[in-house]
């Protein structure tokens, strides 16, 4: 089983080669041209999240809850851009009012989303969201997608990319604890 | 509660957008929404029937998108209460364009008059202004509302925040549009997107 890097400068050198993972996605949203990336922050979204800041073209939205992101993601897209939002599991359940707005405007709705409570997890308050993470989305009407390896996530965030920008057909993926190494709690 | 002199939230909301030219305005759920179709349909109007909480942060998604236009949102007390985090992600963002306007009547209109928190403890407006959105006032005239509604054309200096106490007798509803794709259609076409 992987353990989480804290950070991606503490990535080790035997892993690196699996985390390219993150830019792949990277360049898919540059090549979608999506603008607008709001996030609430995880550490297995990390290194996307650097690439997003230090892009000029895209503009990084840090959010106090998930749910102002599906909202500015309505927002954008009436104003003509397109977004992509980022969190963790937990987060799903904090969206799910909000969520209505993707079947009331039917407005391209990307989700990526780092997974917990699942494989390993340490903390059982992470369980039970984790556990009802892609029930959650598909009551809402979300299509869901998963990836749980480094080699399929470019493969999974394309096919996302390409059922939302071109088809509205809101989208989650789901990048698996499996991918993204269990958080390792130390004294 | 009943206090002297509060502003008819009709009148404020028709002054606000007398001179709108090309803004795109949001109207919170319930009353605010009633308020500007009242004021007169338009293309640009962003009529919101739910999504409770999340009237700034649409307006900020506009905003950051349409940068050259003035955006507007105007939405009552309760629905602002519940998205009161977004202050602090239009504070971090600093949209130069984005004026939001709260039509404060201290109560929830819809359901029955319940009490809001700004009818004892909650200050919106220095809950805005210490989420870093630095020119937020209290109006409390029609002839600050006509000053103000001036400064919303000016897309630089922004984002702005303005809380305005107003009567909340429940006035007759003016219905927009609830066809949420049909109002995002026409706020798209209007800017010149086409329909996928």
């Amino acid at each position: 089983m992987r353990a989480r890097s804290e950070a991606a400068a503490q990535t080790t050198p035997e892993t690196a080669e699996t985390d390219s993972w993150p830019d792949d996605i990277f360049a898919i949203l540059q090549r979608f041209d999506v603008r607008q990336v709001p996030y609430v922050p995880d550490a297995g979204h990390s290194q996307l999240i650097e690439r997003v800041l230090a892009t000029p073209a895209m503009r990084a939205v840090p959010l106090t809850t998930e749910e102002e992101g599906v909202a500015l993601l309505a927002g954008a897209w009436a104003g003509g851009q397109r977004g992509v939002l980022l969190m963790q599991s937990s987060g799903v359940g904090n969206c799910v009012n909000m969520l209505s707005l993707t079947q009331v405007f039917r407005f391209p709705f990307l989700t990526l989303v780092t997974m917990r409570g699942e494989w390993g997890e340490f903390n059982p308050w992470q369980v039970p969201m984790g556990s009802s993470t892609a029930g959650v989305f598909e009551l809402c009407g979300i299509k869901v997608l998963r990836a749980s390896h480094a080699g399929e996530v470019a493969e999974v965030v394309e096919a996302a990319a390409g059922q939302v920008y071109n088809a509205c057909t809101s989208t989650a993926v789901l990048l698996s604890q499996r991918l993204i190494g269990a958080k390792v709690f130390t004294k | 509660m009943n206090k002297p002199n509060l502003l008819d939230r009709r009148n404020v909301v028709a002054s606000l957008l007398a001179g709108r030219k090309d803004a795109v305005v949001v109207g919170g759920l319930g009353a605010s929404t009633y308020d500007i179709a009242a004021a007169g349909d338009h293309d640009r109007n962003f009529y919101l029937w739910g999504a409770m909480g999340g009237a700034v942060m649409i307006g900020l998604g506009v905003a950051l998108a349409q940068p050259k236009l003035p955006v507007v949102v105007i939405t009552g007390d309760g629905e602002m209460l519940m998205g009161m985090g977004s202050l602090a992600t239009v504070g971090l963002q600093k949209p130069s364009n984005l004026t939001i306007v709260v039509l404060d009547n201290e109560v929830y209109g819809e359901t029955g008059g319940q009490a809001s928190h700004t009818a004892s403890v909650a200050d919106l407006v220095g809950v805005a202004r210490a989420c870093g959105i630095s020119d937020a006032r209290a109006l409390s005239t029609m002839a600050e509302i006509e000053v103000y509604a001036r400064s919303i054309q000016d897309v630089a200096s922004g984002p702005r925040f303005a809380s305005i106490k107003i009567d909340s007798a429940n006035l007759e509803r003016v219905l927009s549009s609830r066809d949420g794709q049909y109002t995002v259609t026409r706020i798209r076409g209007a800017l010149g997107f086409a329909p996928i």
